[in-house]
Formats: structure tokens, C-alpha cells, sequence
């Protein structure tokens, strides 16, 4: 059981959670930094300031919820992993799409 | 797979067959619910700019509130990481304490938010203003109807803790219901950014 392996570090201090939070923390303030004080297009902010959310995201579900550490891991990983491709498909797709009338309507 | 063997360090929510089954399928249900929070997104970033002669994003977004908000409910999510990690330690004292607190902070979260969208109507932005506050209101109120059935669930899982301890049950309760507020903290870093962040920079 790979359950084992990951529930020796329980009763050590909660590191991976603190810093999980500090990063979260910092990368909240260089997306808010990246949005309001850089000389960035607009483009290139929300790019970077989506790429920032992403790597919280990814954060959040390895350093707090601990998505790999049961033994259907791999299961986990890849629903989550396809849930990803579903939603930028769909967010992506969708804006793509609607994209094509914009220049029809007065914004 | 009756008799499979574990470690006694094993955490309890993952020591029975149903206990690892249903925390299996609630990630299942979030690949679910990433999907369902996507298309609300999707709305929202094709609305943006619909607001047909009415107020903006850019006029009432307010940058404090919107921050007090995000570190509100991140901060809850790292407090909701520690009740696991005492939960996992067998300290029902430590769970208790840190998912009240994890409790405390997710009521502030709402607290702020109500207050910023009764402060948005009153400022002549409904639901029924325009395409692109419809969509707002829908995507953040749906987050926000999250995080109010995240509390409610919680609180029943903190009475039956009380009464029962910690079992194989309860503990599964709480890892899963965990999961659920985690998970509510992903959804908002993607508001953070692509509502109000964008929103502002714009």
C-alpha cells in the first residue's frame, strides 16, 4: 500500500502547508503586482497573471489536498487532468467562437 | 480488496474499502464541478463589456475588499489543511480548533461578499442590468452558494465529530468535506483573476 509511505511525516510540522500558503500568498500579490503596477499589455498581463492562478491551482490540489498521496492517485490526477482539458476547451472554445461577431456589436 | 493490509500510520479515512471509494469518487465529482464552473466562466469572459449603457467593472470593482476576500478564504484553506494534518495526528482538539477557525474565516468570506454585492445593487448593478452583471452575479453567487453549503456541511460534520469522535466515518467526513473547501479556494483564485483582476486592469 502506497498509503504507507506518504502518513510516517504526520506527525512532523505541517511544512508542505506553510509553504503552500507563502507561495499562494506570493504568487496572489505578483499577479496583483503583474496586473496594476507592471507596463505590460494587456494581453501579456492576462496571460501571465492566468499562468500565475494555474500554478496556485496546481498548489492548492498537490500541497493541500494531497491528490497523489492515496493509491487510486493516478485516477484522481487524471479526472482532475481532463477536467483541466474540459474546461479550457470549453472557455476557449467558447470565447473563440463568440468571437466572431464581436466586431458586428458596439462593445 | 476486503483484507487489504495497511500500516496502522495509515489515516483513518483511508483504511476502509468505502472510505477510499467515496473520497475516489468526490474527486470525481470536482472534475464534475471544474466542468460546471467552466461554462460559467465561459458566460462570464464572452459578456464582458455587454453592459448595455450601465455601470462597469472597472467603476465598482474596489481592490481592498476584493483582496480582504481572497486572503480570507485562502487563509481558510491553509487552516482547513492543518485540521487534516491534527486530524491525522489524532487530535480531536486540533481538528476542532482549526476547522472553527476554518469556519470563522469562510463566514468573514461571506460576510464581505454579501456586503459587496448588496453595496454593487445599490449602485444601480443587478442581476437584471445588463448581460455582463447577470453573468457576474451568476458565476460569483455560484462560488459563493458553494461556500455557503461548504460551512453548513461542515457544521454538521463538527456535531457529529462531538458526538461520535474520530472513526473511519467521521474522519472520511471531514477529508472529503475538506477537499470540498479546497477546491472552493481553487475556484476563487480563477474569480481573482479572470473577474476581478481583469476586470480593473482592463
Amino acid at each position: 500500500m502506497s498509503n504507507n509511505e506518504q502518513t510516517n511525516s504526520h506527525s512532523h510540522f505541517p511544512w508542505s502547508h506553510l509553504i503552500g500558503f507563502g507561495l499562494s500568498i506570493f504568487l496572489t500579490l505578483l499577479a496583483l503586482w503583474v496586473g496594476f503596477a507592471s507596463d505590460f499589455s494587456l494581453r501579456t498581463i492576462m496571460i501571465i497573471v492566468v499562468i500565475l492562478a494555474l500554478i496556485q491551482a496546481a498548489i492548492q490540489l498537490l500541497m493541500f489536498m494531497h491528490i497523489t498521496e492515496s493509491d487510486s492517485s493516478r485516477i484522481q490526477v487524471g479526472t482532475i487532468l481532463y477536467a483541466v482539458f474540459i474546461a479550457v476547451a470549453v472557455v476557449a472554445g467558447t470565447i473563440w467562437v463568440m468571437s466572431f461577431g464581436m466586431h458586428n456589436m458596439n462593445m | 480488496m476486503e483484507s487489504v493490509e495497511y500500516s496502522p500510520n495509515t489515516p483513518l479515512e483511508y483504511q476502509s474499502e468505502t472510505g477510499r471509494l467515496n473520497i475516489l469518487g468526490f474527486w470525481i465529482f470536482l472534475g464534475a464541478e471544474i466542468a460546471l464552473f467552466s461554462t460559467l466562466f465561459a458566460t462570464y469572459l464572452v459578456l464582458v463589456g455587454r453592459t448595455a449603457g450601465g455601470p462597469g467593472p472597472g467603476e465598482l470593482f474596489e481592490i481592498s475588499g476584493v483582496l480582504i476576500e481572497t486572503f480570507l478564504l485562502l487563509t481558510s484553506s491553509f487552516t482547513c489543511g492543518l485540521a487534516i494534518h491534527y486530524m491525522r495526528n489524532h487530535s480531536l482538539k486540533g481538528l476542532f480548533l482549526w476547522l472553527g477557525i476554518t469556519l470563522a474565516l469562510g463566514l468573514g468570506f461571506l460576510g464581505f461578499e454579501i456586503y459587496e454585492f448588496v453595496h454593487y445593487i445599490h449602485e444601480g448593478a443587478a442581476l437584471t442590468t445588463s448581460a455582463y452583471w447577470s453573468a457576474f452575479f451568476v458565476l460569483v453567487g455560484t462560488h459563493g452558494a458553494h461556500v455557503t453549503m461548504g460551512i453548513a456541511w461542515i457544521i454538521l460534520i463538527l456535531i457529529q465529530l462531538k458526538q461520535r469522535g474520530l472513526t473511519p466515518d467521521t474522519t472520511r467526513k471531514v477529508f472529503i468535506s475538506s477537499l470540498y473547501w479546497h477546491f472552493l479556494d481553487v475556484v476563487w483564485i480563477f474569480i481573482f483573476t479572470a473577474v476581478y483582476l481583469y476586470g480593473m486592469v482592463m
